[in-house]
C-alpha cells in the first residue's frame, strides 16, 4: 500500500509496509499513483498526453521511470508487501514487562480548567493524594514486573503532582536508593500546570527529571479563559515566569510546552508562535478530549481549520530553522533512520500491558485516561495485574486488530491510535476515533514534508 | 533523469528479524499524554 500526498511544493510518496518515504517530481507522482490501478502502457499514454509540454517526458523516460518504479519494488521500497499480521497476532504469547507508572500523585487540583479530561483532577471521585508508602510499593512494583528492562519510566501527574511534592521527592529518593542493585535506571517526568514552581522545585527538577511537561494554553487571552484558579483569575501571568525561570534552569533542555486547543481556538499555531516568541522552543499542543457535546470540543469546521493550521505551522517551522530561530513541535517530531521498529510499531504506546496508571490508593489501569472507569480496573500495586482478561485485551489491541485501520496507510505511524479515545468513541478499544484519525495523519503528513524539505 | 528520491529510512521489514528489545520509551510519557503515536520515538537498541 503507499500513500501519495502533496504539500508544500513537495510530492510525496509513503510505502506503508517498509516504512520507505521518497519525494518524487510530478510526473513520478502521477505514474506511482496509477501503477497499481492501470497497465504501463495506459500511464505511459496519460503521461505523454498531459505532460507534452515538456521536453524531456518521452516515450524512453517513461521507461526509464517504469525501470526505477520496478527497481524499487524489487527492493521492498515501493508497493512492498504487508507481512506483519502474524506478528501482530502473535501477541498474545509475548511478554509485556511493566517499564512504565503513571503515577497519580495528586487526585485534586490548585487549578480548575474547564476542559480537564480528569474532571478538575478528581476524575469523578474522592480528592486524595498518594502517601509515600504507595508511592514506594509503586517502585517495588514497577521494579518487580520489568523483567530485564533497564530504563524504566516514571511520570508524576494528577490532579496537580506538585500538591504532593514531599512524596514525588520522597518516591524518587527510594526509587534512586535502589535502581543500582536491581540494575535499574529510572526516569522521571514531571507534568504541572506551574502555579507551586519554585526554586525548590527547579533544582529537584534540574537534579532529577529526564523531562518536564509544563502546562501553557498559548496566548494569554486563550490560557486565562479556560484555566482559572478557583477564585476565577487566570493562571498565565503567574506561571510564564516560573515556566521561564525553569526551562532557563535547565539550558532550555528537557522540557516541553505542552499546550491544548479547543473550539476557542482552532488557529492553534497562533499559540504555538506565541510559546515560541516566549522564548520556549520545545512545544506540544493537542487536542481537546472530551465529550462529544462537550461546548470546548472541536467541531467539524474546527477540524478543517486545523487541518489547515497544521500545514501553516509545518512551514512555519521551516522557514524559522532557515532564520536560526526554529523550534520543536512534539507531533512533527520523527526519525526516519533511527525511529521505533516493527514490534514497537504495532505494540503502539503500551498502554494496560508495559504502561499502567497507578491512583492515589495504589490501584492500577491502563492508562491515566482510563483512571474512574470502574471496567478497567485491572489490580493493585500489591497483588499486581488481577483482571488477566484486560491484560489480553490491551495485549492484542494494535492497529491488525482495528477493521478500520485495515486499509489505511498510516497504520504503522499511529499503532491503531489511543485506546482510551477509541473506547470513548465507540465503546471499544479496538474501535477508532475518527477526529483522532484525521489530526494524526494531517500530522504525519506534515511530519514527513518536513523531513523531505530538510533533505534538500 | 531521476524522478524519484529515496530518502534514507528505517528498514521495518529487516527490523523484524533485530527488533523488539523493548527498551524504547512508551510514548505518553512524553508530552502527548492524549494522541500518542509511536512515529515520534526513538529506538534505544545501541546494538541494532
Amino acid at each position: 500500500m503507499v500513500h501519495c500526498y502533496k504539500l508544500n511544493g513537495y510530492n510525496i510518496i509513503l510505502d506503508m509496509a517498509s516504512g520507505s518515504v521518497h519525494s518524487v517530481d510530478p510526473v513520478a507522482y502521477d505514474a506511482i499513483e496509477m501503477y497499481e490501478s492501470h497497465t504501463q502502457d495506459e500511464i505511459k499514454a496519460f503521461l505523454l498526453e498531459k505532460y507534452s509540454h515538456i521536453p524531456d517526458v518521452t516515450a524512453e523516460e517513461i521507461d526509464e521511470l517504469f525501470s526505477d518504479i520496478e527497481a524499487l519494488k524489487a527492493s521492498g521500497k515501493l508497493f512492498s508487501v504487508d507481512l506483519y499480521e502474524n506478528h501482530a497476532f502473535d501477541f498474545k504469547a509475548r511478554h509485556t514487562e511493566v517499564k512504565a507508572l503513571c503515577l497519580h500523585i495528586a487526585h485534586t487540583c490548585n487549578l480548575t480548567c474547564d476542559y480537564c479530561f480528569a474532571a478538575q483532577g478528581k476524575f469523578h471521585g474522592k480528592s486524595a493524594l498518594m502517601s509515600l508508602d504507595v508511592g514506594k510499593r509503586a517502585i517495588d512494583f514497577l521494579i518487580e514486573n520489568s523483567g530485564k528492562r533497564k530504563n524504566l519510566e516514571v511520570d508524576f501527574f494528577g490532579g496537580e503532582p506538585l500538591l504532593g511534592f514531599d512524596v514525588v521527592k520522597g518516591i524518587v529518593e527510594y526509587a534512586r536508593s535502589i535502581e543500582k542493585q536491581h540494575n535499574k535506571n529510572f526516569r522521571f517526568t514531571l507534568t504541572t500546570n506551574g502555579m507551586l514552581i519554585d526554586d525548590e522545585v527547579i533544582d529537584f527538577a534540574n537534579r532529577e527529571c529526564h523531562n518536564v511537561v509544563l502546562s501553557l494554553d498559548g496566548r494569554k487571552e486563550i490560557h486565562d479563559a479556560l484555566r482559572k484558579t478557583p477564585s476565577g483569575e487566570g493562571s498565565y501571568d503567574t506561571i510564564v515566569p516560573k515556566f521561564k525561570k525553569l526551562v532557563e534552569a535547565r539550558n532550555g533542555q528537557g522540557y516541553y510546552m505542552r499546550g491544548t486547543f479547543t473550539h476557542k481556538n482552532p488557529d492553534f499555531t497562533k499559540d504555538v508562535l506565541h510559546m515560541a516568541d516566549l522564548g520556549f522552543s520545545e512545544l506540544s499542543m493537542e487536542p481537546v478530549v472530551c465529550a462529544p457535546d462537550d461546548p470546548n470540543g472541536l467541531t467539524d469546521e474546527d477540524i478543517k481549520i486545523v487541518c489547515e493550521q497544521y500545514e501553516v505551522l509545518a512551514k512555519e517551522m521551516i522557514k524559522r530553522k532557515k532564520l536560526g530561530c526554529g523550534f520543536t513541535f512534539y507531533h512533527y517530531m520523527i526519525d526516519l533512520t533511527g525511529g521505533p521498529c516493527i514490534y514497537k510499531r504495532i505494540a503502539g504506546c503500551g498502554s494496560g500491558t508495559e504502561y499502567f496508571a497507578v491512583t492515589p490508593w495504589g490501584e492500577l489501569y491502563p492508562c491515566h485516561q482510563f483512571v474512574g472507569e470502574e471496567k478497567y480496573k485491572m489490580g493493585d500495586i500489591w497483588k499486581g495485574v488481577t483482571e488477566k482478561d484486560i491484560l489480553n485485551e490491551f495485549k492484542m489491541c494494535n492497529a491488525y486488530a482495528k477493521p478500520e485501520c485495515k486499509d489505511c496507510w498510516a497504520k504503522l505511524y499511529c499503532s491503531g491510535g489511543c485506546a482510551a479515545n477509541a473506547y470513548h468513541a465507540s465503546g471499544k478499544i479496538t474501535g477508532i476515533y475518527e477526529q483522532g484519525c484525521t489530526l494524526f495523519k494531517k500530522r504525519i503528513e506534515c511530519a514527513i514534508m518536513i523531513q523531505v524539505a530538510e533533505n534538500e | 533523469m531521476t524522478r524519484i528520491k529515496t530518502l534514507e529510512t528505517k528498514d521495518l521489514k529487516k527490523s523484524v528479524e533485530n527488533g523488539g528489545c523493548g527498551e524504547c520509551q512508551t510514548s505518553c510519557q512524553s508530552a502527548c499524554k492524549t494522541s500518542c503515536g509511536v512515529a515520534n520515538q526513538q529506538c534505544e537498541n545501541k546494538d541494532k
